[in-house]
């Protein structure tokens, strides 16, 4: 009998949330979202909602709940509103959302914060129900002014038609006699199999001004009068300012002030290479505090142990201890470690601040957050903090913290100008929010060539214990656990537990793909070690445990089918395969990969096959999906942030790897086509690569890799098994 | 102390030590947002500009070093016929994610096919390793420098 405890999973708790369940305690206003009307700015504008504003001029306005980073959302989202409003995608304009938590928080999260592999998932209902809520209002207007039944109108990229009186009007035409229009209770949606512009590749909204240079982010703001500046924080964790003489540093041409507080510095220029040359010549006594001595040995030394403790049973599916006992017993531990962001838009806020209100130029997942944090800050209410948010040059999960506002805001406080606040490379490398180290254990059973018993134990932080503590209950975090209790295949006995154990001073948090990445590394590593004990191929060995999982098996048998398993290959070549069931799509992975006699890699070929549903724009799926590739096995073959000293070794892209163009190998995604309800994608492509390519590796040589990154020793000179 | 630049065809005199890295010049001085910084140490290639039509990484090239070169920003590109073809080709293919490394990889491009035509991948590997990529876009780079390269012999 499967005994999980209500809601655990990922996907059971958001569906708990959104039907009132767990997560009732910040369940948001959903209603709110589509029904309000938004403040009036103008007598012929037309405001239905939170999302939709169509003027007098022929402006449709998109308000976007969800921050673009990359992913396309604003596209996505866009197309979403302008399916169901019949607008002209072609002329629509896009704005960010200011913060606001009862119209634009996230209705999965119920905080806005764009992350998690949520915006569609999310917004697709309210959004739906947004555009056809304006649409039908627009034919009421229509209908009344031409006195005719708005059963008879119909409505194409901008214009209402009665086709029977041969009359059209624009939406333009209408704006203002619609907003007298009451809105209807339940407008009825589009049957999906009339959508013209969801399924199509549409060209993304934000390209343009990113070829040209006329996109600005937070870091290109520009204010009159402004100054720039740039901080260091102690590099140690935890520790303080002792003392500072900035003789040299205000020396520096340019350089205007030094900033000084409890644990950081900083330095004010007229613009970024003052301040950062002022930085340089700053001489800082810090006081290094408790963490002085902390290392990357003692965190794993304390972590092996946390992870030898009994945990919190997150899934108990059978009689594991019977399970246990039959057949032949294999079990591993798989280690991986922390990780920066490393987005290539160095953080970065801008400042301006009056004697009782401040306006705030940022980046950020998390508007509201920032808004809240740096009202905290200064002791006003969130009220008089004006939050404008920009495209985010790589968010990654970084940007889902507000520390960088509180920081800019802080230094600001001492500094008679609009204040412009970046981060050196090496200071955002510094003090990142990690990806926790985890260390997985998985014991099973193998009998008569099948797994009998699997037994998994997850150990590492709860980032969600911190970012999200309505969220973490009965001591587990559901992310950290995810794809462990919602393993796709079929086993009779099934245990799953989790262990927090926080690692002192350093701080973690989400870092694309989050949770899954470590469960399916240690799931999919460990998978293809049971199939080697077992004589089975891993792909046959993999079918026969999807039988009650039709998408995962269909996503399995493609990407095998595609990227040409079972073909002859050359010496120390070798294919590995993944499969993931995440964020409520299924992916598998082919990684073909060749590794010479010094342990070096070369990927030779990657091949995913997705199953997300109905895909809203499948042209930027298949490139979140390449992208998120890339990202992970970025991860695999270079990402270790280690700790010596109570200090983050790596400082910069010279000591902190990123996969280039001449390592990148060819990419095949293959979508499959499916009217099942969108799932999520920004965070999955992430996820397959490392287990994947350990797999290959583990084909080519047969060593069985349990430890990320990649240690290149371990296969130097290694020989196809 | 006033320089003079010859900034995408125009003349412009800033005040600026000799020893400012053009990138600052460009983003805090001139207001040119479009080259953007990203490690400050020649590593990831968002900042590239084309000095004399060469690609330079602005954060380290004092700007007392350029005398009267030709600077050109992705602000200019579009002028040269490489310039507009890879825009074009980026913006076809759908090459960019977040955006904030493309100035750096339009400008890295446009200076491959200036010199090299007709590029095969080892010369979009030896032009473009510079330029880091975090979204991972490089597979629809290399696409559409061939795509560019292709437009340009029609």
């Amino acid at each position: 009998m499967r005994t999980d405890v209500k809601g655990i999973s990922r996907r059971g708790l958001l569906t708990a949330g959104m039907a009132g369940g767990v997560l009732l305690a910040f369940r948001l206003p959903l209603g709110a979202q589509t029904a309000e009307r938004a403040p009036d700015e103008s007598p012929d504008q037309f405001a239905p909602n939170a999302f939709i504003r169509i003027d007098g001029e022929g402006r449709t306005t998109l308000v976007m709940p969800q921050v673009e980073m990359g992913q396309g959302v604003y596209t996505s989202i866009a197309m979403i509103l302008a399916e169901e409003l019949d607008a002209d995608f072609r002329r629509v304009a896009v704005e960010h959302a200011p913060p606001d938590e009862r119209l634009y928080a996230n209705p999965l999260l119920g905080v806005q914060a764009t992350g998690n592999s949520n915006s569609i998932r999310a917004f697709w209902t309210p959004l739906r129900k947004a555009g056809a809520t304006a649409r039908a209002m627009l034919v009421q207007a229509a209908a009344e002014r031409w006195q005719v039944d708005p059963a008879g109108c119909t409505t194409f990229e901008g214009v209402v038609t009665h086709a029977a009186s041969g009359r059209t009007a624009t939406y333009a035409e209408l704006a203002g006699a619609a907003r007298d229009q009451p809105a209807p209770a339940d407008a009825p949606l589009k049957d999906p199999r009339d959508f013209t512009l969801i399924g199509t590749s549409a060209k993304r909204l934000d390209t343009p001004d990113k070829v040209d240079g006329r996109v600005v982010y937070g870091i290109d703001v520009r204010l009159d009068g402004m100054k720039v500046a740039t901080l260091a924080q102690c590099p140690v964790f935890g520790g303080r300012v002792a003392a500072v003489d900035d003789s040299a540093a205000m020396q520096v041409p340019g350089v205007r002030q030094v900033v000084v507080l409890d644990d950081l510095v900083a330095v004010v220029g007229d613009h970024m290479w003052a301040a950062k040359q002022g930085l340089e010549a700053l001489d800082v006594t810090w006081d290094e505090g408790p963490h002085a001595d902390l290392s990357s040995a003692d965190i794993w030394t304390d972590l092996r142990a946390a992870s030898e403790t009994d945990g919190v049973v997150a899934r108990s599916t059978g009689d594991i201890a019977t399970g246990l006992g039959t057949g032949e017993l294999v079990e591993a531990a798989y280690e991986m470690p922390f990780l920066a962001h490393a987005a290539m838009e160095p953080l970065n806020c801008t400042v301006r601040l009056t004697p009782d209100s401040c306006e705030i130029w940022i980046g950020t997942q998390v508007a509201s957050r920032v808004q809240a944090s740096v009202a905290e800050t200064l002791g006003i209410p969130d009220g008089k903090v004006t939050v404008i948010n920009h495209y985010i040059g790589g968010g990654f999960g970084r940007r889902l913290e507000p520390d960088m506002a509180v920081a800019a805001v802080r230094i600001a406080q001492k500094v008679a100008a609009p204040l412009k606040v970046i981060w050196t490379r090496e200071e955002d490398t510094r003090h990142d929010v990690y990806r926790p180290v985890y260390r997985d254990k998985i014991a099973a059973t193998l009998s008569g060539g099948s797994i009998a018993a699997w037994k998994y134990r997850v150990a590492g932080a709860a980032v969600l214990a911190r970012w999200l503590p309505p969220a973490f209950q009965n001591g587990i975090d559901i992310d950290a656990v995810d794809s462990a209790v919602d393993m796709p295949y079929d086993i009779p006995n099934v245990h799953v537990e989790y262990v927090r154990a926080e690692p002192p001073a350093v701080p973690t948090g989400f870092w694309r793909g989050v949770g899954p990445n470590n469960n399916v590394f240690a799931i999919e590593c460990f998978i293809d070690e049971l199939a080697r004990k077992a004589g089975t191929d891993p792909v046959a060995f993999r079918r026969r445990m999807l039988e009650k999982s039709p998408r995962m098996l269909g996503v399995l048998d493609l990407a095998a089918g595609k990227a040409g398993w079972g073909d002859a290959l050359p010496p120390r070549v070798g294919r590995g395969i993944a499969l993931q069931p995440t964020f409520d799509t299924s992916i598998a992975t082919v990684v073909e990969a060749e590794v010479d006699g010094d342990g070096e890699i070369q990927l030779r070929r990657v091949t995913a096959a997705v199953d997300t549903g109905i895909a809203v724009n499948p042209d930027t799926i298949v490139a979140q999906i390449e992208g998120g590739l890339i990202f992970g096995l970025t991860a695999a073959l270079f990402g270790e942030i280690t700790i010596e000293r109570g200090r983050v070794q790596q400082s910069n892209f010279n000591d902190y790897r990123m996969l280039r163009i001449n390592e990148t190998p060819r990419i095949d995604v293959h979508l499959v086509r499916s009217g099942e309800f969108p799932g999520g994608i920004g965070e999955c492509g992430v996820i397959g690569g490392p287990p994947a390519l350990r797999n290959a590796i583990y084909a080519a040589t047969g060593v069985a890799l349990r430890r990320l990154p990649i240690d290149r020793s371990l296969i130097a000179g290694g020989t196809r098994s | 102390m006033a320089i003079s630049l010859n900034i995408n065809g125009s003349r412009r005199s800033v005040e600026a030590g000799d020893d400012v890295p053009l990138l600052w010049v460009l983003r805090d001085v001139l207001g040119m947002t479009g080259t953007k910084f990203g490690c400050g140490i020649a590593q990831c290639g968002a900042c590239t500009v084309h000095i004399d039509g060469s690609p330079v990484r602005s954060c380290l090239l004092p700007v007392g070093a350029i005398g009267d070169k030709a600077v050109t920003t992705i602000e200019g590109i579009s002028e040269t016929p490489e310039g507009a073809r890879v825009q074009k080709a980026w913006l076809d293919l759908e090459v960019v994610q977040c955006g904030y490394c493309q100035s750096g990889q339009i400008m890295s491009a446009a200076a491959l096919l200036a010199v090299t035509p007709d590029p095969d991948d080892d010369d979009i590997d030896a032009a473009m390793s510079g330029n880091i990529c975090r979204c991972g876009t490089y597979v629809r780079i290399r696409a559409a420098i061939k795509q560019a390269a292709s437009d340009g012999r029609a």
